[in-house]
C-alpha cells in the first residue's frame, strides 16, 4: 500500500515537473511526448488486432480442441466402464452357471447312489431270502434224515446182529427179540450218537 | 554515452514520418515491438491451435495450458459472469507477457517500460470495468463507494477514500507495470555499465549480478504480467458482483 501511494506520488510529480526533466538531457524518455501519440495509435492497433485475431478464430479453436478432447476422454471412460459392467455380468452369469451345473451333478450323483444302494439293498433281500430258503430246505432235508435214520440204523443193527448171531452160533433168533434189545439200547444211548 | 542507463527507452522513428493532423503516427521501435509480439502470440497460437491431436504436441499443449490457466484466473477472481471477457483478459495477458518478454532479449525495445502504454490500457480497463458496472447495476454501481458495516459517523471518510482508490486503480495499475519493467532494465543496464568500467579485473562481480538480475527480471516480467491480469479480474470482479 506505501509502495503503491509512493509510486502514485513519484507519477504525478513526473507529470508536473515532466518540462524539467524533459528539457535535460539524461531525462526520462518515457515522458518526452513527442511519441506518445504513435504509440497510443500503434498499441490500439496491434492490441486491436490481437484482441480480434485471438478472440473470433483462435481462441474458440482451442476450446472446441479441449472440449472434444475431454470428451472424448470422457465417453472412452464410459465405454471402459459399459464394457467392465457387461464383463462383471457375464462373469456373475457364469458362475450361476457353474454353481447350477455343480449342484446339478451333485443331485445326479445322490440320485444314482440312492439308486444303487436300493438295487443293492433289493438284490440282497433277494438273496438273503434265497440263502434263508436254501437254508430251510436244507435244515428240513436234515431233519428229515436225522428223523429217518435211527430207524434205518435200528434196522441196520439188528440185521448186522441177526448175521452175526447166525453165523457164531449157527441159529436162527427171533428178529423181534433182537429189534427189543435195540430199542432198548438205542433209548438209553441213542442221545449220545445222534446229539438230539 | 553508452553508460547512460535512459537510453535504452528512447524511442526513434523507422520509415518516413507518418502525420494525421496535429499527430505524429510514425512507425517507432514501439511500434516494431508490439508488432512482434502481437504477431509472436498470434503464430505461437495459431500452430498451437491447427491440429487436434488427442495426444498434444509441445506448441498445442502450451496454447492449451496457457489458456486453462488464463481461464482458471478469470474463474477464480471473476466467477462465471466474465466468461465474455475471457478473450480480452487472454489479450492481455499475452500481449503484456510477450512485450515483457521481448524485452528481455538484448538491444530490444520493452514496450511496456514506456507509461503511455501501460497508461493507456489501464485507462482502457479503467474506463471499460466503469461503463460494464453501470451497465450492469445501474446507479446501484455507485454502491460500490459505501462499504456495508461500517459506523455512520465514518462514512463520509470512508466514501471518500474508496473513491479515490477507485479513481487511482488506473494510475496504479500502469505505474506497477512501468515502474517494474523500467527499474528492471535500469538496473540490469547500470551492471552492465559496471562491467565495462571495472573491466576484466573487477567486472566480475557486477557480472555475476547481472546474471542473476536478468533471471529475476524474467520472473519479474512473468509476474507483472500475471498481476496485470488479476487486477483487471479483480476489477472485472467489483464491477460484475458487486459486494461491497
Amino acid at each position: 500500500m506505501i509502495k503503491k501511494k509512493f509510486f502514485q506520488i513519484v507519477f504525478f510529480n513526473f507529470l508536473f515537473i515532466e518540462k524539467v526533466f524533459a528539457g535535460e538531457s539524461g531525462g526520462m524518455p518515457q515522458l518526452n511526448p513527442e511519441f506518445w501519440a504513435s504509440q497510443i495509435f500503434w498499441l490500439t492497433i496491434t492490441f486491436g488486432i490481437l484482441y480480434v485475431v485471438l478472440s473470433k478464430l483462435i481462441l474458440p479453436k482451442i476450446s472446441a480442441n479441449l472440449e472434444s478432447r475431454k470428451s472424448q476422454i470422457s465417453d472412452n471412460i464410459e465405454a471402459a466402464d459399459r464394457q467392465r459392467n457387461e464383463s462383471e455380468e457375464k462373469l456373475k452369469e457364469y458362475e450361476d452357471i457353474i454353481l447350477k451345473s455343480k449342484a446339478e451333478a451333485k443331485n445326479i450323483f445322490n440320485e444314482a447312489r440312492e439308486k444303487a444302494l436300493k438295487d443293492i439293498n433289493s438284490k440282497n433281500e433277494i438273496l438273503d431270502k434265497q440263502i434263508n430258503e436254501e437254508i430251510k430246505k436244507a435244515e428240513d432235508e436234515i431233519n428229515e434224515l436225522k428223523k429217518g435214520a435211527p430207524v434205518k440204523i435200528n434196522k441196520i443193527a439188528i440185521e448186522m446182529s441177526s448175521e452175526i448171531i447166525k453165523k457164531l452160533i449157527g441159529a436162527d433168533v427171533n428178529n423181534s427179540s433182537i429189534s427189543a434189545i435195540v430199542d432198548d439200547l438205542f433209548k438209553k444211548d441213542g442221545e449220545k450218537y445222534y446229539g438230539n | 554515452m553508452a553508460a547512460n542507463p535512459m537510453t535504452q527507452f528512447e524511442v526513434y522513428r523507422i520509415g518516413p514520418e507518418i502525420k494525421v493532423g496535429a499527430f505524429d503516427i510514425s512507425f517507432t521501435n514501439a511500434s516494431l515491438f508490439m508488432v512482434v509480439s502481437s504477431l509472436a502470440i498470434l503464430i505461437i497460437f495459431n500452430l498451437g491451435s491447427k491440429k487436434n491431436s488427442l495426444l498434444p504436441n509441445k506448441l498445442q499443449l502450451l496454447a492449451e495450458l496457457s489458456y486453462t490457466f488464463i481461464s482458471k484466473m478469470i474463474g477464480d477472481t471473476a466467477g462465471t459472469k466474465a466468461r465474455p471477457y475471457f478473450a480480452f483478459i487472454f489479450s492481455l495477458f499475452m500481449f503484456v507477457l510477450f512485450c515483457n518478454m521481448f524485452g528481455m532479449i538484448p538491444y530490444t525495445f520493452t514496450v511496456t517500460s514506456h507509461i503511455i502504454v501501460t497508461f493507456m490500457l489501464a485507462v482502457f480497463i479503467f474506463v471499460g470495468v466503469t461503463i460494464i458496472g453501470f451497465v450492469k447495476h445501474g446507479f446501484g454501481y455507485l454502491k460500490l463507494f459505501v462499504p456495508s458495516g461500517v459506523p455512520a459517523v465514518l462514512l463520509p471518510l470512508i466514501v471518500i477514500i474508496e473513491i479515490i482508490s477507485y479513481l487511482s486503480r488506473p494510475v496504479s495499475l500502469s505505474v506497477r507495470l512501468f515502474a517494474n519493467m523500467m527499474a528492471g532494465h535500469t538496473m540490469m543496464k547500470v551492471f552492465g555499465g559496471f562491467v565495462i568500467s571495472l573491466g576484466v579485473v573487477g567486472g566480475w562481480l557486477p557480472l555475476s549480478f547481472s546474471v542473476a538480475l536478468t533471471g529475476l527480471e524474467i520472473l519479474v516480467a512473468f509476474l507483472q504480467a500475471y498481476v496485470f491480469a488479476i487486477l483487471t479480474c479483480i476489477y472485472l470482479n467489483d464491477a460484475l458482483n458487486l459486494h461491497h
